[in-house]
């Protein structure tokens, strides 16, 4: 009887990650600084599912041999890295010079409490994520705050209810024809 | 010949190889540049900036730490700006400092509380944001507090340099960043070894080990004839103690320990040393026995219990090769609540077992399933870290130094020289040697000193020639030397026979509950196992009794109770089993 449980562990953590990924880490594995890769690697898993949740870094670290106290380290230095799943719509609030002097600041304040939720959070419904950006190029608008593709601007905190009902209505509404 | 680079340091002109560092280059004219960070048997870090310097020619402070010298370099340690610059950034991370020295476990013995005295912060100028995290108390063994870290990375450091386990890591950035296991989980919940190097190179209270001394003032003081409380200190505890009452390291006192102990209100107390021979009975037996062609080769000792959490959780392939044998401490405790109990008319849950540890992973093999009475009682109701009991010394008042010399009650207490050392790395390999060595050759003779075993190195391998048969041995400390020993058995290039492995890098004298060491000496220094160990390898060969097969209580003990070394119930009492347990650790 074998006491070595790494084929259990290897198969689990080939099936938590998209096939790609582990193919990837296959392909590097055993090359000089494989675990150089690291950050290559995070950024595919959250291209294809969002965000990194724990089982996936638990497998990357796993099936690439790289301490899994280091890959959640750089997981959690870089902003760009999303330790939750983000919601149906994304918030970005411009905090760039020109938004910030024009008020960003009173625009998030008004997004969090209509959200009840934090820069970096996601809403308990699962539709609003809320971040923060720098500089979105349309200064002339500012402030301005983005939602998915769409800029809008300029904004006061009294336009951000009317603004977030859209959406909660378009999410809730019919569903819309399928377009061809 | 290396390349000489000459330089000055505060006027004083210096030749030193290319490739040295300032502060190195500084300590040879005698120049003690602050520091926090830096630890000289780890990687750079050059986190603190405690260790600035002014260089000519540069209008910034550079760090002396990792700076190396160059030719025609002029370094300045002390300058009104430099010495102002050093104190605002202690000041700076006491700012984000629990104001709690006087209550904290470390008072006294705190690297960043001796940095603020001497560089001579009276006040606390800045009052600014402070981080606020709960205690992590949720690990058997090793207690952190991220509100006391400065974020210094020695942990980490030592935790993937020294012993390979990676466990720790800054998480987060900035004003944010904490260092912790994988997601910042519980410590139970995290790949741990609980070897406990990360406590002993902590520069504040960061790391700690998990309180016990609470449960043992209170069976002390329980009213008399309630409970029978008997105490065993490990054989690394009388090289070590003595540190904590002043006297200077390698001092051997374990006369006035039991001294100690027996003041403390302890009802009887026995040694650990009898469980150490009585570990070499049986695991020499299993090891003829494997020898003999009854299962694998090489046999691995199993009686560091951080080593046995790191074949669990890095290599559990290696587990059948890893003796059955219960730690000194964990057959000891159970004889003290069975065979003990027994002689004495008492009920084992009337008896509360103490023990004694260089360690921290004890108090966790203490706690473990395997190692309870049917009712999950464990044998082991108490494990207190060398620097646990000298507090407990300390705090009932006991004048340690002056105390006279005691001797361990019978017959748990009769031990040899071999059980000795122990404590130190390749002891538990001699101790084995010099039994199977009598046992293979038939003469009562054998040899008793094994010269290749001795000795810190991290990793020492020889071939002994006994009875005409070559043994192949190695003997590791520092789970990074393990992992060197394990592929390599794994690979198959060479048939060890017998292999030691201790956690902690120096072996038990070096462990994650010894004494901090003296200003003067860093944590990880050779010399400080070294000279504890030397204090073992005195008191061994001082002792009558060199073998632990010539022990008389030992061979009392299977004449009266157990039968059969490796028999029925010996198997029963002092043999455990290990699995593979969770999460997995990346090695």
């Amino acid at each position: 009887m074998t006491t070595d449980n790494w084929s259990e562990i290897k198969a689990a953590c080939e099936a938590a990650l998209p096939a790609d990924v582990v193919a990837f880490i296959a392909r590097h594995q055993g090359t000089v600084h494989s675990e150089s890769q690291l950050i290559a690697i995070l950024h595919m898993v959250q291209a294809s599912s969002g965000y990194l949740s724990r089982e996936q870094m638990n497998a990357v670290a796993q099936l690439a041999q790289i301490p899994l106290a280091k890959v959640t380290g750089v997981a959690t230095f870089y902003h760009y890295f999303r330790l939750h799943p983000r919601g149906k719509h994304m918030i970005n609030v411009c905090l760039g010079t020109a938004c910030y002097v024009k008020g960003a600041d009173k625009i998030g304040q008004r997004l969090m409490s209509d959200l009840g939720i934090h820069f970096g959070e996601t809403t308990k419904d699962g539709l609003f994520s809320l971040e923060s950006t720098r500089c979105l190029g349309t200064c002339g608008l500012a402030p301005v705050i983005m939602i998915d593709d769409q800029v809008h601007g300029p904004v006061t905190p009294g336009d951000i209810t009317t603004i977030l009902d859209k959406y909660v209505k378009k999410s809730k509404g019919p569903k819309a024809p399928v377009q061809i | 010949m290396p390349t000489m680079i000459n330089l000055t340091i505060d006027q004083e002109p210096i030749q030193v190889p290319a490739g040295t560092t300032v502060l190195k280059a500084a300590e040879q004219l005698g120049i003690h540049i602050p520091r926090l960070c830096y630890h000289p048997n780890l990687s750079l870090e050059g986190a603190c900036r405690v260790c600035v310097v002014q260089v000519e020619g540069f209008n910034h402070f550079l760090t002396a730490c990792g700076q190396e010298v160059w030719e025609g370099m002029a370094v300045q340690t002390n300058s009104p700006q430099i010495r102002q610059a050093r104190r605002d950034i202690v000041e700076l991370l006491l700012d984000n400092h629990p104001k709690d020295c006087q209550t904290c476990d470390r008072d006294g013995q705190c690297e960043l509380q001796k940095q603020a005295y001497r560089l001579g912060i009276r006040e606390r100028l800045f009052e600014g944001k402070r981080k606020c995290y709960p205690v992590d108390d949720s690990s058997a063994s090793v207690v952190r507090t991220p509100e006391k870290c400065i974020l210094c990375g020695r942990c980490v450091r030592v935790c993937e340099e020294v012993q390979g386990v990676h466990n720790l890591s800054q998480h987060g950035r900035g004003f944010e960043t904490v260092v912790g296991p994988a997601n910042l989980a519980h410590m139970d919940d995290s790949a741990c070894i609980m070897c406990g190097q990360c406590i002993n190179v902590c520069p504040t209270a960061a790391f700690l080990e998990k309180d016990h001394t609470e449960r043992v003032w209170d069976a002390l003081s329980l009213p008399r004839g309630l409970k029978h409380i008997v105490v065993q200190p490990a054989p690394s505890i009388r090289a070590a103690i003595g540190e904590c009452f002043g006297m200077p390291i390698g001092t051997p006192v374990t006369g006035k320990l039991v001294t100690a102990l027996r003041r403390l209100g302890f009802d009887a107390v026995f040694d650990t040393n009898f469980g150490a021979d009585l570990t070499i009975i049986e695991e020499a037996s299993e090891f003829l026995r494997r020898m003999g062609g009854e299962g694998p080769l090489p046999l691995l000792t199993s009686c560091s219990p951080g080593w046995v959490n790191f074949l669990e959780k890095f290599y559990p392939e290696m587990i059948p090769f890893t003796s059955t044998c219960k730690s000194p401490m964990s057959m000891l405790s159970t004889l003290m609540k069975t065979y003990y109990a027994e002689k004495k008319g008492l009920k084992p849950e009337e008896i509360y077992v103490v023990a004694i540890m260089p360690c921290v992973a004890k108090k966790y093999e203490a706690a473990r399933p395997e190692h309870a009475m049917a009712d999950g009682t464990p044998y082991t109701d108490a494990v207190l870290t060398t620097r646990e009991l000298a507090w407990m010394i300390k705090s009932y008042g006991i004048d340690f130094v002056n105390l006279p010399d005691g001797e361990f009650d019978r017959p748990l207490g009769i031990s040899s020289g071999a059980a000795d050392i122990f404590g130190a790395t390749g002891g538990v390999m001699e101790a084995a040697l010099r039994t199977a060595a009598v046992k293979l050759t038939g003469e009562e003779l054998g040899p008793l000193v094994f010269e290749d075993v001795r000795g810190v190195t991290g990793l020492k391998e020889a071939t002994i020639h006994i009875a005409g048969i070559d043994v192949n041995i190695a003997v590791s400390n520092g789970l990074t030397n393990a992992k060197t020993i394990l592929d390599k058995i794994k690979k198959g290039d060479k048939q060890y026979h017998l292999v030691e492995i201790m956690a902690c890098p120096g072996g038990c004298v070096a462990g994650g509950g010894q004494p901090y060491p003296p200003l003067d000496m860093d944590v990880l220094d050779p010399q400080l196992p070294m000279l504890r160990s030397k204090a073992l390898y005195q008191i061994d060969s001082d002792k009558q009794l060199r073998r632990s097969h010539e022990n008389p209580a030992i061979e009392h003990l299977y004449q009266d109770y157990l039968g059969e070394p490796n028999g029925e119930k010996a198997h029963h009492l002092l043999h455990t089993h290990y699995q593979a347990s969770l999460p997995r650790g990346i090695r």
